[in-house]
């Protein structure tokens, strides 16, 4: 049997997130394209259009400025309902002060959006998130939704079989795209895959009600960046969508005694009204997050593409998504499906975001040193905001910030930025200079303002 | 601007790129529409018109030639910008992305050709040399 796509062939994908949903929708271009028929079916078991856990997919909702761009460019439009909220700058926060970046031309270049139909007091589902966008572009092209999960894969005659009730059904290919926070290493294992999966760590997010009026006025069309001395906490941050605020905390196994450790913290109080406190029952979950790839995602007719193969480390993991789908769909359509046709023209892009984030991990690991030493983070904070103030060109400390927290540029280039000789002098010379200063400089008011 | 917008408001008659300035951007339209305007001596002509889902500005970052045109916003209209590194980075990474790019073009030569052999029929015909 020849390891083509055809005429014909058939395409099973196993998850309908922005993995699989993409990978559908780039097959189904790239074939229509090469004037071939495929028959895709995408295998997902949640309502998109349900708030709450039956249709999320758990994850802080921001579309990073990178993939904004290249959806921008592929034609895949992200239309205002399902953005919650354009995203035109940060605010990062120190347990001392903040401090406000703008994007270069004050525009509103980052989405936050819905995963699914939202919290689950949601008022209003609009869409479906970007889930439910992503899996209706595909379904326009002629991808057919199964909603079920799969729990039994197995091998016919060579092909790939999916079985689901009393239906089953071989396929020319099989994409699985069921990330982490499900049994997919169960259906790696039935179809005879020698790697274990990614290795991951559990992340928290919870979503606040605090409507539109407080979030405009408190935390504005900025995505708010938290650098506390707290441990194991690598990354927080705060995102303002439309009625309301996700809160994302990830490093390494966030449990509750780090989330309170991070709602206490003065900083984050002067976010909210000075009323405030963190509501119960508010919609919470501790998702599971991929921090290394699986070694070998692919073998004749199986390839993993999203977070059930590799990811970013912590940033723009919808945006690893799109590339490994559509990496995966390049390669089955134009080269193949066997082993050696994705070792050859997928694995390099699958490995180089895998590379990527060993510059990551060197990078947060210097992120947490600069924390625990005051002079540093105020040198930071300082290089930072004599930057903004200026409307000259040396943004780099302000930019090495914005890419790193927004995930807007590869890792390896913010990791080499900071090595560079002028920039390391003008952050000791910062920092030097920051030994006069003390204390916390911003309250609550300012907090607001830097936000507004 | 509505909360859940993305990319830079533009008002009526503002202008988001100029021709002849050096082109280090491209632009998506967003909504709205934008007129596509050649001067030339004192007046201008208008050469075309964006909507939606439309991409411009793309010419110099392949040609690095300045601005062959002037854009302007024809109402309220909201622009998305890519930067010419970012977006040359990521079409070494993944070449198909330049993909649409080259369809629009091709669509716009049609148009082009059109458009020439149009004018060729208006205009008189030129003096035959024997
Ligand atoms: C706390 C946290 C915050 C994050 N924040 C961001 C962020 O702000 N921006 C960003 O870009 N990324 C973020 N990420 C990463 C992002 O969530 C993932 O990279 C992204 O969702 C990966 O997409 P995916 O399609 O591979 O997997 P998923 O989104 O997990 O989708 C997998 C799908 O497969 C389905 N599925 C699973 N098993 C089966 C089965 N057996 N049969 C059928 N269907 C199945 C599931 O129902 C699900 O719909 C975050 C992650 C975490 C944990």
């Amino acid at each position: 049997m020849a390891m083509t796509l055809e005429n014909g062939s058939r395409v099973a994908i196993i998850g309908g997130g922005p993995a699989g949903s993409l990978c559908a929708y780039f097959l189904l271009t790239f074939a229509r394209r090469m004037e071939m028929d495929l028959a895709v079916d995408i295998f997902e078991p949640r309502d998109f259009g349900q708030p709450g856990p039956g249709g999320c997919n758990m994850c802080g909702g921001i579309v990073s400025e990178s993939l904004v761009q290249a959806l921008a460019v592929e034609g895949i439009e992200l239309p205002a309902n399902v953005v919650q909220r354009g995203i035109d700058s940060y605010v990062l926060h120190t347990d001392e002060t903040a401090v406000r970046i703008d994007t270069p031309l004050h525009e509103r270049r980052i989405a936050a959006v819905h995963r699914g139909g939202g919290p689950r007091d949601v008022s209003e589902v609009t869409f479906g998130g970007i889930d439910g966008h992503l899996m209706a572009l595909a379904q326009e092209l002629g991808a057919k939704v199964v909603r079920t999960r799969v729990r039994e894969v197995d091998w016919q005659e060579g092909l790939p079989r999916v079985s689901h009730g009393k239906s089953s059904q071989t396929y020319d290919l099989l994409v699985g795209a069921f990330g982490v926070n499900s049994a997919g290493g169960q259906l790696l294992e039935q179809l005879g895959f020698k790697d274990k999966g990614p290795t991951t760590t559990k992340a928290y997010i919870t979503e606040l009600n605090l409507g539109h009026e407080v979030i405009n006025q408190y935390f504005g069309s900025s995505m708010h960046v938290f650098l506390l001395n707290i441990p194991r906490l690598d990354f927080a941050a705060i995102v303002p969508k439309g009625e309301f605020v996700t809160v994302c905390l990830l490093g390494r196994d966030i449990d509750r005694e780090l989330v309170d450790a991070f709602f206490e913290s003065q900083a984050v109080k002067d976010c909210f009204p000075p009323s405030y406190s963190p509501q119960e029952g508010a919609c919470h979950c501790s998702p599971r997050i991929n921090i290394r790839e699986a070694d070998r995602p692919f073998m004749d007719r199986v390839v993993l593409v999203g977070d059930g193969g590799a990811t970013r480390l912590y940033k723009d993991g919808i945006g690893a998504a799109y590339r490994t789908a559509k990496a995966a769909a390049l390669t089955a359509v134009f080269s193949g499906v066997s082993a050696q046709d994705f070792q050859k023209h997928y694995l390099p892009a699958y490995r180089s975001i895998a590379h990527d984030n060993r510059y990551g991990l060197v990078t947060f690991a210097v992120v947490h040193e600069i924390k625990r030493v005051r002079p540093l983070i105020r040198g930071t904070v300082r290089m930072t905001a004599r930057e903004q103030a200026r409307s000259g060109n040396t943004r780099s400390m302000s930019m090495v910030l914005w890419d790193m927290f927004t995930g807007s540029s590869p890792y390896r280039d913010i990791f080499f930025r900071t090595l560079a000789p002028g920039f390391v002098g003008r952050l000791t010379w910062e920092s030097a200079l920051s030994l006069w200063g003390n204390g916390r400089k911003n309250g609550a008011g300012d907090a607001r303002r830097i936000a507004g | 601007m509505q909360e859940g917008s993305l990319g830079k408001e533009y008002a009526d008659r503002e202008v988001v790129c100029r021709q002849g300035e050096p082109g280090d951007r491209m632009y998506v339209v967003q909504a709205g529409r934008l007129e596509v305007l050649r001067e030339e001596g004192d007046g201008e002509v208008l050469v075309g018109e964006l909507a939606k889902g439309d991409v411009f500005g793309e010419m110099a970052i392949f040609d690095r030639q300045p601005r062959s045109a002037t854009v302007r916003a024809k109402g309220n209209a909201r622009v998305l910008t890519l930067d010419r590194r970012g977006f040359l980075r990521r079409v070494h990474e993944d070449p198909s992305l330049a993909f649409q790019i080259l369809e629009r073009m091709s669509l716009r030569i049609r148009s082009l050709n059109a458009e020439v052999v149009k004018l060729k029929h208006l205009s008189p015909p030129e003096p035959q040399r024997k």
